[in-house]
């Protein structure tokens, strides 16, 4: 249970990290917050010859609230981005979904961007970044390059970025006027992995569903959104066919079974949880409809 | 055992001084050496205890520049000049005091002894830990909250109803201990210190 040896690099900047990368090519793994990454090394099921440790990487730790986005620097902690308030007020989605990433220890070391690049499929940060149509901003010692979150994710802890790139900082879009959120899960245990989760999107106006979308936690091989506008769409926001969504996103996942859940189980899972996260979001969608004009 | 003599000469070490309650420690380490055990292996700090190594027991939780964190998962290179509190960093607290034994326990110590908080004590520097901070943040947690305060840190013996007693005890403590002078304080600069807030 201690990690195999390895160099280790203390870049002081993210040029100086990524050509660190180019040099050592496979064999390098970019360190940030850890959480994901120690565990892996502490059971030797990863052993990279280099660990690039960008913690004394300075303008990485920013959270900046924009009109379209919030943009959060390689180095935000989930704890600083879920008490962010700023942040809240312009994305309620990445509070909802931070709290529920493993326990208030974990939060305070482990980064946001460090999550969305392993890449788990049982992460939360991966499903919250494709809602909301997200952008990975990437550097490499070409220069910098930005990936849509879609096209980031290409397999379970696999994602778009070179040998020589790193995530220097992601960026969550704003929803539209009108739209609110909501994110549940299911774990075995508070703070456990997942067994199912999904986030959810709905816009409504004048009380009437005009879009509605969902993304979804250990129920899918690669982060994915189920368009749900076809189904929930022209429908009034305290009377929808909950259950036609709920079987939609039945239809849509794939689940797989382990120690703790069968696949039959999880899906059902996501679908009693799809039904009321999107419920809960279309109840607050016609709430706020007033105040969302700004 | 020549190969692993041959990896243990040439492992590079990186000289590593952190600052572990309040005073600065150093040691040459490899780079993979773990937070957690920099403090028990070469700081001689034993009172952070090691459970499963991957995040999930909380045991080894320490408060790094004053937040918990799980000191397996971080490198001690990684920690360099950062503020490090151990449970032995606890009982030099403003809020501890002496205790029955001579000792100074500070109000989450003192409510563990009071409310029978732990039985074999594996799991307890962890819980001191995060509770202390934790109460630093929120000083009058509900029962659920004090509940949810704790779930990241796991006990095989108490079935966790007298820590979370213990959690809600130590909130009176503290909120007792924040009008009082500490009588050990009296003995070093007492004149400056007078009428102070807590």
């Amino acid at each position: 249970m201690k990690p195999a040896p390895f160099v280790h690099h203390a870049p002081r900047s993210v040029e100086e990290a990524v050509s660190v990368l180019a040099e050592v090519g496979h064999d390098g793994k970019i360190l940030a917050g850890g959480q994901s990454l120690i565990p892996i090394l502490n059971m030797r099921l990863a052993s990279p010859a280099h660990l690039v440790d960008i913690n004394r990487v300075t303008g990485l730790d920013g959270v900046d609230v924009g009109p379209d986005h919030v943009r959060v620097g390689a180095l935000v902690r989930h704890a600083q981005l879920e008490r962010h308030e700023g942040a809240y007020a312009a994305l309620p989605l990445l509070r909802q979904a931070l709290v529920n990433v493993a326990h208030p220890a974990i939060r305070n070391r482990g980064t946001t961007v460090g999550s969305i690049a392993h890449a788990d499929a049982a992460g939360e940060m991966p499903a919250i970044l494709v809602l909301t149509d997200g952008v990975v901003e990437a550097v490499g010692p070409q220069g910098s390059r930005e990936i849509a979150a879609l096209d980031f994710f290409q397999g379970p802890l696999e994602t778009a970025l070179a040998e020589d790139e790193m995530a220097a900082a992601v960026r969550f879009r704003r929803f539209a006027p009108g739209t609110a959120t909501a994110f549940a899960e299911s774990a075995r245990r508070h703070g456990d992995y997942a067994m199912a989760g999904v986030a959810a999107a709905v816009t409504a106006t004048d009380g009437v569903v005009t879009a509605a979308s969902a993304s979804f936690v250990s129920v899918t091989d690669v982060p994915t959104v189920l368009d749900l506008t076809d189904v929930l769409g022209g429908q009034q926001t305290d009377a929808a066919d909950w259950s036609a969504a709920a079987e939609a996103v039945r239809a849509h996942i794939e689940p797989e079974a382990d120690i703790h859940a069968t696949a039959d189980y999880r899906r059902m899972l996501a679908g009693e949880l799809a039904r009321r996260v999107l419920r809960q979001a279309a109840e607050n969608a016609a709430m706020t409809k007033g105040s969302t004009s700004r | 055992m020549s190969d692993v003599t041959t990896d243990q000469t040439t492992e590079q070490l990186h000289d590593v001084t952190v600052h572990v309650n309040g005073v600065p420690r150093s040691a040459s380490v490899p780079a993979r050496r773990l937070l957690s055990d920099f403090l028990r292996h070469d700081l001689a700090l034993t009172g952070t205890h090691v459970g499963c190594e991957h995040g999930v027991c909380g045991a080894c939780t320490v408060l790094v520049d004053g937040q918990p964190m799980r000191s397996c998962l971080m490198f001690a290179v990684t920690a360099q000049d950062h503020q490090v509190t151990t449970v032995e960093g606890l009982c030099d607290a403003p809020d501890a005091r002496p205790c029955a034994t001579g000792e100074r326990m500070n109000p989450v110590q003192q409510a563990f002894a009071e409310c029978h908080g732990l039985q074999c004590g594996f799991c307890t520097p962890g819980f001191l830990t995060t509770i202390t901070a934790y109460l630093d943040e929120v000083p009058s947690p509900s029962e659920a909250e004090a509940r949810e305060a704790i779930s990241g840190n796991l006990c095989r013996c108490t079935g966790y109803q007298n820590i979370v007693k213990s959690v809600l005890r130590a909130a009176e403590i503290r909120t007792e201990r924040q009008g009082d002078a500490d009588p050990a304080a009296r003995h070093t600069g007492s004149e400056d210190g007078q009428g102070t807030v807590a």
